[in-house]
């Protein structure tokens, strides 16, 4: 072996600093002359070894020591050192955890999040931690922590992401596209959903999902729901009214599709009291999904009012939307009441008359009979034992 | 204990020989009438079992009963099939009502002792038998057919009349609505739904009292499933009718009849057991799906 190729790979594995390289070495060198042992300890016995190879491969590899730990300057230091200040070089990140609502609980320290910041990787490396598929497990340690939720009174969001649609999508599927906590919560400004400056304030809800799901977001803001969300309707649904923020379900599952119609029933109340008389909400129960729920005729995010032509539900419209399913409806067909309600006289008399009609029916046979069979029974039993004991005598 | 059974088994197969000898059987029903209470009953339960689950949708037995029988799907195909083969045998019959009053002029079938059409002795009876109850008066004399069994008679075409169209109204809806408007469907459905308890209620109690779980019927009437009973039973049940066949000489002759035999009894007790179990089961739960809504 020459000498030539002894001396390369002493300085490739870091050999004894050379006036040809820059300062930042020279000054880790000195660090690492301690910190690269090992079985370094501090005083009170933690260990403070420094992988130089990892530092090296890190995001911060080509930083010195000192950079971040500026209260060192020179050997010996001081035991007690101040802890490192991110924010001195990433300030518009440290500022936004600062109002954030992790900074309102007591700090979240950087490394909370970010790991061990000798070995701190690109966000997208998929050994991040804040990398999209590894995100969701990061926030977990604490959001999924039930000593954690109960301290701080939030649900276990985590296993309730894990099992919605984003979950799947993010955990089976792999899709960097699937929404993670971030994508909705943001990262380091993370806001209360009481503040209107959160991208979950209820207002904001529908341009954060609209992020990804700009088609929906578009009918929705046309829609009646969307309007009234504008106006400053307090009761306006935004997307996470139906469809709930992290337990988000696929909509062709029977479950949510069974479901959901007592979801538009918590605003919309005789509405759904009236559908539940009715031919398409007994079906819906038994767990059939092939049958009208209220989007199937009202339509999704793009309902509209009756009066508006271009509602489904429009008059003029009734007969192309009842078709959908019973594809040779008439005219006559459209004058069906999917809401009709029996004990509205006013509004439904035939309707009124026929249930009261046959309720009479019901009650009057009924207790004719039920008489009848008392006194049949005990005239029989009572009779039986005369002739019995008459018999006995 | 197995002793006793067998002893008591013993007796009662003596019993049916000797009844077999002795006694004379009089023929009520026959075989076209009984295959029609057959079919009535069998399609019957079928439809309540298949229709009270959707009636009571919200109930806490609906959804597992529909998943237990395969789905929504399997009880509206099991729904119609009942439907169609009821509204057969009802076609049949009244098919077979014509053909013997306006073909063959049988004039009974719409007056006198043998009809099914009431007359002023029916509201007598009424009367007096409701007499009877309350120890006011003797016991009406009945004729062929009491007032209670032309009202369940005349109970299933009202029933069939009001069910029946309102559900091939319903299942075959826009068809229907290019003659009638559309908000009749939703007088169908009340009609439909409303009648259907009627009649699951008044056939698992009244009828089954009245006819089957009477103490003098008890545990049940075997003469529709025999077609035949006993002078004794005729007599008490029906001394009017009993009287009359005596006069005219014709219970001698042409009415009466050996027993039946003990396969066909046995075959009635347990179809009956199991409809009277189905009917009281469908009977509780609806009872309680109904108070609870």
């Amino acid at each position: 072996m020459s000498l030539r190729l002894i001396a390369v790979l002493f300085l490739a594995l870091g050999g004894p600093p050379q006036p040809s390289q820059p300062p930042q070495q020279n000054v880790n060198a000195t660090c690492l002359a301690c910190h690269g042992q090992p079985d370094f300890t501090g005083p009170s016995g933690q260990n403070l070894y420094i992988d130089q190879s990892h530092f090296a491969g890190s995001v911060h590899g080509s930083l010195a020591c000192t950079d971040c730990h500026t209260s060192i300057t020179g050997f010996p230091h001081p035991a007690q050192v101040t802890p490192v200040n991110c924010g001195a070089c990433h300030s518009n990140e440290a500022a936004g955890v600062g109002e954030s609502v992790h900074a309102k609980v007591g700090a979240v320290p950087c490394l909370d999040c970010h790991g061990n910041p000798h070995v701190i990787v690109l966000v997208t490396s998929p050994k991040s931690p804040v990398y999209p598929l590894n995100i969701p497990r990061t926030c977990g340690t604490c959001h999924g922590n039930p000593e954690i939720a109960k301290k701080y009174g939030f649900p276990n969001v985590y296993s309730m992401y894990m099992d919605s649609i984003h979950g799947f999508a993010l955990s089976k599927d792999g899709l960097l596209v699937a929404a993670n906590c971030s994508s909705c919560h943001g990262t380091h400004k993370i806001l209360s959903r009481t503040n209107p400056k959160s991208s979950i304030y209820r207002t904001n809800i529908p341009y954060t999902c609209g992020k990804c799901h700009a088609g929906p977001l578009a009918q929705y803001l046309a829609g009646i729901h969307g309007q009234q969300m504008k106006a400053g309707n307090p009761s306006a649904p935004v997307c996470t009214t139906c469809h709930t923020a992290h337990q988000i379900v696929r909509v062709s599952k029977a479950s949510w599709q069974t479901k959901t119609s007592s979801t538009c029933g918590s605003c919309h109340k005789s509405r759904y009291a009236t559908y539940l008389d009715t031919f398409h909400a007994q079906v819906s129960a038994l767990g059939y999904t092939e049958v009208a729920h209220c989007w199937n005729c009202h339509g999704n995010h793009d309902i509209l009012p009756a009066s508006n032509p271009k509602s489904s539900v429009n008059p003029d419209n009734l007969l192309h939307t009842c078709r959908q399913c019973h594809s040779s409806a008439t005219q006559g067909f459209i004058s069906y009441q999917p809401h009709a309600n029996p004990h509205d006289r006013r509004a439904y008399p035939a309707l009124w008359f026929v249930t009261l009609f046959m309720n009479l029916l019901l009650i009057t046979v009924l207790s004719f009979f039920a008489v009848h069979t008392i006194l049949w029974l005990i005239r029989t039993a009572v009779g039986r034992r005369e002739a019995h004991e008459g018999g006995q005598q | 204990m197995d002793q006793n059974n067998t002893a008591i088994r013993e007796s009662q197969a003596g019993s049916d020989e000797q009844e077999n000898q002795a006694v004379r059987y009089h023929i009520r029903f026959s075989v076209g009438q009984r295959y029609l209470h057959a079919v009535l009953f069998s399609t019957f339960i079928g439809l309540a079992l298949t229709g009270l689950p959707l009636r009571f949708s919200h109930s806490f037995w609906a959804e597992r009963f529909a998943h237990v029988v395969g789905g929504f799907g399997a009880i509206l195909f099991f729904h119609k099939f009942c439907a169609v083969l009821l509204t057969v045998a009802f076609l049949t019959h009244v098919g077979n009502l014509l053909y013997r009053g306006f073909v063959k002029h049988e004039r009974s079938l719409f007056w006198g002792p043998n009809s099914l059409v009431p007359r002023a002795k029916d509201a007598e009876d009424i009367f007096q038998h409701i007499r009877w109850f309350l120890w006011l008066g003797p016991r009406p004399k009945f004729d062929r057919f009491s007032y209670w069994e032309k009202f369940d008679y005349w109970a299933v075409f009202w029933g069939m009349a009001v069910i029946g169209l309102s559900g091939y109204t319903m299942w075959f809806a826009p068809f229907f609505s290019r003659f009638i408007p559309g908000s009749w469907l939703n007088i169908a459905l009340v009609l439909h739904g409303e009648e259907a308890l009627l009649a699951v209620w008044f056939i698992f109690t009244v009828h089954f009292f009245n006819t089957h779980l009477r103490p003098e019927s008890f545990p049940m009437d075997m003469v529709i499933f025999t077609g035949k009973e006993s002078e004794e039973e005729f007599r008490h049940k029906r001394p009017e009718e009993y009287r009359r066949l005596r006069e005219t000489g014709q219970f001698q002759s042409e009415t009466t009849t050996a027993a039946p035999q003990l396969w066909l009894k046995n075959f009635a007790r347990v179809l009956g057991s199991v409809i009277v179990l189905i009917g009281f089961t469908l009977l509780v739960l609806t009872l309680i799906a109904f108070f609870r809504s």
